[in-house]
């Protein structure tokens, strides 16, 4: 069975690269952005057994952090009307606005990403002390935590509406350059930036899982964490690294989103069917079939909304029935073991 | 590797407090008092108020209660109850209207005229509504039954995404396809129930006293359905699945009926939401009002504890009107923008700190299968029972 899910999956892709390519170019954008999530939702949930419901929204409120960083603003008391909070932003350092090459953005953006990485890592591991931690010791079920990641969804939520409001946002409203590419296709100079920094972040998330002590200590807990435990890992400072790396790829992920797309409180949520549905392609637990089932998710979703029967308002719809074909057909994913 | 096993060690018991009763009477004197500040003193101006509130209060309360069945009976957990809201809701909708007519008015169904069956005690008046409630019920839990089959055997969490994933489906339909259900203009007018046979004025207390008595019905139900056999099957397996499987049971079947009758609740609960107000927009299903506010209300009441579910929905839902009130004060500006969005994160608050501070709820539920158990085995000599019970308590 897995097989052929796998071959009906080579056959589309042919299929959609012949066929649809422009949707296929826009597929693969999207599908490196979700599979920087969807890594690091696989990795939580590996290390952690459970789903973090949260995970979505922790991608906007990444992306909304960076964007407090670019422009120091935050919706004011009516609707439509900024407020300067910060005195200081990452634009005003010199020429962190002019716009690099043919993207619609300066160095800013990237300092933006990196602070956002790591304030957004900071919140999940305090997120964790403050609450998975306590619950941890309590010896609560899997069901408790994703209760309590589902109550601090809400929350993130709301607090990203508090702050920016529920109007959508951009970082910049510049034109957008296109490029072209080979094979008679074109692109948008940004997300041949989205594409490119999201492999990198990816490589660099994989020489961390792959190359070091650190990750195969990672990885030994989301493969079986009694016999990580027992073999002496120090399971809590793999807990709050894993958090810190989810926080990173997450921060990456939404603020590529942010560009891709724009900045919208409501996407959070909504994101978690693409989300889950590449961590559990891939096998949960499996960063490699995340990154692939991202790509896979990503790519699908793109082509079938292209579709004349389909409005593209059904793109996570597509993601839900991936996600329900796999569970039904291949439940330990398309790279995973049955166990 | 039990880490399926939901560890719900705290629905033990506790000595009766008096929070319960404290916060009831609290949400009270607010409901009472500030209409009445509001209105100025007019008695009828809260009445009015407060039988619209108890009216919803109702609606609410059988959906945390289908909820209940679900999660706090079985440990099956459902994260799009908004999915099976509007499966009901739109359901009882089409089969009691009249069929389409006029510009910008497109959905499906409409049987309401051709369910005028019965010659008697105008029969035109309830006999839709009830076809709809039963149809509305019937599909809800057909769909539960559909989404159980591929991911019930699997881990908890797969059904929980499974459930996000219906609801979200179904809000785009609802959306997208303009022929269904007349799209984001919504389907008006849904005929009332019984209308007609009271002044107008009155219908409000007629309206309650439907809402009411369907809550009542279904709650007894579930509390016979509890005590019985069947329940009792339930009750161990929320508080024990490994010991409840080793004793012979099918989990999954039990599970998947406590999925698809907690489902069927939800249906019947939509289908008297479509009937008390009496038209649906897509835009008030939200994931936030028609899921997270559910699961707010019976984790603050007590996961197990039917009447903890009720009394969650009618602190909450108090909670929400008081604040919804507070907006007519003259709050400071940086507040008055920002109160939906204020109640959304004490909601997403409450939800975790019930979890860390209070996990049983307002109301907490008493274990009953394994504390018999237990009580057995202590009777027994010691030698016997030591490793069992030490079992029971490690796992229970």
């Amino acid at each position: 069975m897995g097989r052929g899910l796998l071959l009906l999956i080579v056959v589309f892709f042919i299929w959609a690269v012949i066929d649809r390519r422009d949707a296929v170019v826009i597929g693969i954008v999207e599908g490196s952005i979700l599979a920087l999530g969807a890594v690091g939702l696989t990795l939580v949930y590996g290390v952690l057994r459970f789903a973090h419901f949260a995970h979505g929204d922790s991608m906007m409120l990444s992306a909304y952090c960076a964007f407090l960083l670019l422009s120091g603003v935050v919706t004011g008391n009516r609707p439509g009307v900024d407020t300067e909070v910060l005195p200081i932003t990452v634009s005003d350092l010199p020429s962190a606005t002019s716009e690099i090459w043919k993207f619609s953005f300066g160095y800013g953006l990237l300092v933006a990403m990196a602070l956002s990485a790591l304030l957004t890592a900071g919140v999940l591991v305090v997120l964790d002390r403050l609450v998975y931690r306590r619950l941890r010791r309590r010896n609560s079920g899997v069901v408790i935590f994703s209760i309590a990641s589902l109550g601090l969804a809400i929350a993130i939520r709301s607090w990203v509406l508090i702050v920016w409001g529920p109007t959508p946002r951009k970082y910049t409203t510049v034109v957008r350059h296109s490029v072209d590419l080979p094979f008679d296709t074109s692109i948008l100079a940004d997300q041949l930036f989205i594409l490119g920094a999201a492999i990198t972040v990816t490589v660099l998330a994989y020489i961390l899982l792959f190359r070091t002590k650190l990750g195969k200590a990672m990885r030994a807990m989301a493969d079986n964490p009694e016999l990580a435990r027992i073999s002496g890992i120090k399971t809590e400072l793999v807990i709050v690294l894993t958090w810190a790396l989810a926080g990173g790829l997450v921060a990456v992920a939404g603020v590529l989103l942010a560009l891709q797309a724009q900045l919208d409180p409501q996407l959070g949520f909504v994101l978690l069917l693409p989300l889950f549905a590449s961590a559990i392609l891939g096998g949960v637990g499996n960063p490699q079939g995340a990154f692939f089932g991202g790509m896979i998710v990503g790519v699908v979703q793109a082509v079938v909304v292209t579709f004349d029967f389909l409005s593209p308002g059904y793109k996570f719809s597509v993601a839900f029935v991936i996600l329900i074909l796999i569970l039904l057909i291949r439940p330990q994913g398309l790279f995973g073991v049955r166990q | 590797m039990n880490f399926t096993i939901p560890r719900l060690s705290h629905f033990g018991a506790r000595p009766a407090s008096l929070i319960a009763p404290a916060t009831v009477a609290v949400v009270t004197i607010l409901l009472i008092l500030i209409p009445y500040e509001r209105s100025d003193g007019d008695v009828s101006g809260v009445m009015s108020f407060l039988v619209s509130f108890l009216t919803f209060v109702a609606i609410y309360a059988i959906f945390t209660l289908g909820l209940n069945v679900q999660w706090g009976y079985s440990g099956v957990f459902n994260f799009g109850v908004l999915g099976f809201f509007m499966l009901g809701a739109y359901t009882a909708a089409i089969v009691t209207k009249q069929p389409a007519s006029g510009n910008f008015t497109d959905y499906i169904g409409g049987f309401g005229g051709d369910l005028d069956l019965l010659p008697w005690l105008s029969s035109d008046q309830w006999l839709p509504h009830l076809v709809g409630l039963a149809a509305a019920a019937a599909v809800a839990g057909f769909v539960a039954l559909l989404l159980a089959v591929p991911t019930l055997r699997l881990r908890g969490d797969y059904l929980a995404i499974a459930t996000i994933g219906v609801a979200e489906v179904l809000r785009r339909v609802v959306i997208e396809e303009t022929w269904l259900v007349n799209g984001t203009r919504g389907l008006t007018g849904i005929p009332r129930p019984l209308d007609g046979l009271v002044d107008s004025a009155d219908y409000k207390y007629l309206l309650l006293a439907i809402c009411g008595s369907f809550l009542v019905l279904i709650y007894i139900l579930i509390e016979r359905a509890i005590r019985s056999p069947w329940g009792r099957v339930l009750m161990a397996l929320r508080e024990d699945e490994m010991a409840t499987e080793a004793s012979g049971k099918n989990v999954f079947a039990f599970k998947m009926q406590s999925f698809v009758i907690g489902a069927a609740i939800m249906g019947a609960g939509g289908a008297i939401y479509a009937y008390a107000s009496s038209s649906l927009t897509p835009e008030v299903f939200t994931h936030f009002f028609a899921t997270f506010l559910f699961w707010a209300m019976l984790m603050l009441g007590g996961s197990g504890n039917n009447r903890g579910a009720i009394i969650g929905a009618y602190v909450l839902w108090g909670f929400w009107t008081i604040t919804l009130q507070f907006q007519s004060y003259d709050l400071p500006d940086i507040v008055a923008t920002r109160m939906p969005y204020l109640r959304e994160l004490v909601l997403g608050a409450l939800i975790v700190a019930v979890l860390l501070l209070r996990p049983a709820g307002l109301l907490p539920q008493k274990r009953q299968v394994s504390i018999w158990v237990e009580r057995q085995l202590r009777r027994r000599p010691p030698a016997a029972s030591g490793s069992s019970t030490d079992a029971a308590r490690s796992s229970g």
